[in-house]
């Protein structure tokens, strides 16, 4: 059961009167009120209101009812992963641990009167302000693209129907095709997320299109699991890729949505499916508050506050913290050590020092996983790594299935950890 | 004989000191492959080892130095033995070593139900015994430089820290990420109910890398004595 949010009001007046707030609150319980509902935003709420046992309100607001995670997106395009595996529902959040959760846009940020208004009309008040947004794109980043050319050229780095677009742009193109990639510079959301999409895209076309060809435009010098990368797609699609680099002038491109063409440093191609990945920002809520600085948060490593505004936590791709990846796994670490932060000051809880940690998994071709990880430990300046690992080139089939199989492990163990 | 018995009252005694003094003992010999011959008899009923071993209720231990762990054909391993080997577990003496110490410390989910052999000297004459069976027991070293390096065995004081509950569903929400709380193997094994002391002895055996998974080991690796006893506390409390 959803409540809805005018039940949510009743509910808040109602409680109010019989239950002692454990700190000073003259309005009733304190309230949390979190904005996104993915890898950040659903786990923050989710256990909030499962650690308070009742004490905190706790609102999600998130515009969509079924929630597509972007990490495992790249293993539907290749045929790995049912597109519905994707989605999850906020239905066990709501009727489990007691979140509020309003499928409606945040669209402002009152910080004085610490107040969220809503797309719908509605106003939220808040104690506490998680903002878990992930990403926008940055106007203007890849010249000839913006939002409006998604569907000639999809970006398909917001999971959901983008992701089925693409999808269906890859497996309808001619044989022989081309199917680009226009990378994005650092720092953007899941850095080995495009090579990975290299890798499921290339697993596709080797079985329905084998004379195809994938060409990555990349500004930047080097990524992500690199040498895994380029070590697998030489053993799994020899030939089919090719990456073009700073060098040969991939840092000035542009592309024309209506032609179908990419122009890396005046040279001309024609290709059959572009997938664009701009340059990113946190999402624009966050620059509507006023807490950014550049295109993102910066954050206080020990409670993920914004720097800005203490009444404000930011978690994931949106904050600036130090040496943490843009990813899931990040995000819902730090949302960890924001539910503790918060707990803290709003009740009497407990407050521990932060630890966070991450491990990105990626797929090279079937049964071929690889992984990197690190942990962190915060510090005043930053969220500084203290302990990292990653695949090496040349492990063995079995050590490789494994990784693959502990990364659907990993898939079951993060979503029931967001949406219970 | 005499000289024997007061070492092995020595060795139980530093199991607590972390086998300080092991170092010289190991870099003359493994150990007494007869008297190991005698100790192994407690492990023959399921493993066979010589010319006509095959595998049984356990596998055959020809060969086993060096070896993967589960890497026999014909032999049903455990899942958790399995994944051992695929994450890297190779039978070198100090992996030897701490297995035979405890097996569920180094494998937990194993299914060779056995207690272990708390003596040193005990084990590393087992281990000389089943060093003559491998093929070329000359090219395996005396006393490799990690073989003692380790000690799964921990201090009393350690083993019996209360742990701090609060402070392990914190650390715990950090564990969760991955394995799932209900309990259920995904992929990824399940840490719920187990018995506080396992709990214990495979974090300290990742924090020393005797276990072979990277991720675990980085995750233990900063975790001190009281925040594993807090984890232990909170999931051996887990329904």
């Amino acid at each position: 059961m959803t409540l809805n949010r005018r039940d949510f009001v009743t509910t808040t007046i109602g409680l109010a009167a019989s239950l002692a707030a454990p700190m000073v609150m003259a309005a009733g319980k304190p309230r949390v009120v979190v904005i996104g509902g993915g890898a950040g935003g659903a786990t923050a709420a989710r256990h909030l209101a499962e650690a308070s046992k009742g004490a905190l309100d706790v609102t999600l607001v998130e515009p969509t009812r079924k929630y597509y995670t972007c990490f495992f997106s790249n293993l539907y395009l290749g045929g790995f992963q049912e597109f519905a595996a994707l989605g999850h529902t906020y239905g066990k959040l709501a009727a489990d641990f007691g979140v509020n959760v309003v499928h409606d846009w945040a669209v402002g940020i009152d910080r004085d009167a610490k107040t969220v208004s809503l797309a719908g009309g509605g106003t939220l008040p808040y104690d506490r302000l998680i903002l878990s947004p992930g990403i926008d794109f940055v106007d203007g980043a890849v010249p000839g693209w913006d939002i409006t050319a998604q569907n000639a050229m999809p970006h398909a780095y917001k999971a959901g129907s983008q992701t089925q677009l693409l999808k269906a742009q890859i497996e309808a193109m001619p044989a022989g095709g081309v199917y680009a990639m226009i990378a994005p510079p650092n720092p953007f959301r899941c850095p080995p997320g495009p090579y990975e999409r290299i890798s499921m895209v290339a697993h596709r076309l080797k079985q329905i299109n084998p004379t195809a060809k994938i060409l990555i435009v990349d500004p930047k010098e080097k990524f992500s699991k690199q040498a895994l990368f380029e070590d697998g797609w030489m053993r799994h699609y020899g030939g089919m890729v090719e990456r073009v680099g700073p060098d040969f002038g991939a840092a000035n491109t542009s592309v024309d949505p209506a032609a179908m063409t990419v122009d890396i440093d005046g040279e001309v191609t024609k290709v059959d499916v572009c997938n664009v990945i701009p340059a990113q920002k946190a999402g624009r809520i966050c620059e509507t508050a006023g807490i950014t600085d550049g295109n993102w948060v910066p954050v206080n490593p020990h409670t993920m506050q914004a720097r800005a505004d203490e009444n404000i936590h930011v978690l994931g791709d949106a904050s600036a913290q130090g040496d943490m990846p843009k990813s899931g796994f990040s995000a819902n670490s730090q949302a960890k050590v924001a539910v503790m932060a918060v707990r803290g000051a709003l009740t009497d809880s407990r407050v521990f020092p932060a630890k966070y940690s991450n491990t990105c998994w990626s797929l090279l071709g079937t049964d071929d996983g690889v992984k990197v990880g690190a942990a962190y430990e915060a510090t005043d300046e930053k969220i500084a790594s203290v302990e990292s690992f990653i695949s090496q080139t040349g492990e063995d089939a079995a050590l490789r299935k494994q990784t693959y199989e502990e990364s659907l492990g990993w898939y079951a163990g993060i979503t029931a950890d967001m949406f219970g | 004989m005499l000289k024997r018995r007061k070492r092995s009252i020595l060795a139980g005694s530093a199991l607590l000191a972390w086998a300080a003094f092991a170092p010289a003992v190991m870099a003359e010999r493994i150990g007494d492959a007869e008297r190991g011959a005698e100790i192994y008899r407690k492990c023959a009923a399921c493993h066979m080892v010589g010319a006509q071993a095959k595998n049984r209720i356990g596998p055959h231990l020809n060969g086993i130095f060096g070896r993967k762990a589960a890497a026999l054909d014909g032999f049903r391993y455990s899942d958790a033995m399995r994944r051992a080997g695929a994450d890297g577990l190779i039978w070198e003496l100090d992996k030897l070593d701490a297995y035979l110490e405890n097996p569920k410390a180094l494998v937990t989910g194993t299914r060779m139900s056995f207690a272990g052999i708390r003596s040193l000297d005990d084990r590393h004459d087992v281990l000389a015994y089943l060093r003559t069976f491998s093929d070329k027991p000359r090219d395996i070293p005396e006393a490799s430089p990690t073989a003692v390096a380790h000690e799964v065995a921990l201090a009393p004081e350690v083993l019996a820290m209360a742990g701090d509950r609060d402070y392990g569903e914190y650390l715990s929400s950090e564990c969760l990420t991955c394995h799932r709380k209900d309990g259920s193997d995904r992929g990824i094994p399940a840490i719920t109910g187990w018995r506080n002391e396992d709990f214990v002895v495979a974090m300290h055996a990742y924090r020393q890398k005797l276990r072979p998974h990277p991720v675990m080991q980085m995750m233990a690796g900063r975790l001190s004595d009281e925040e594993i006893a807090a984890l232990a506390a909170y999931f051996a409390a887990l329904e």
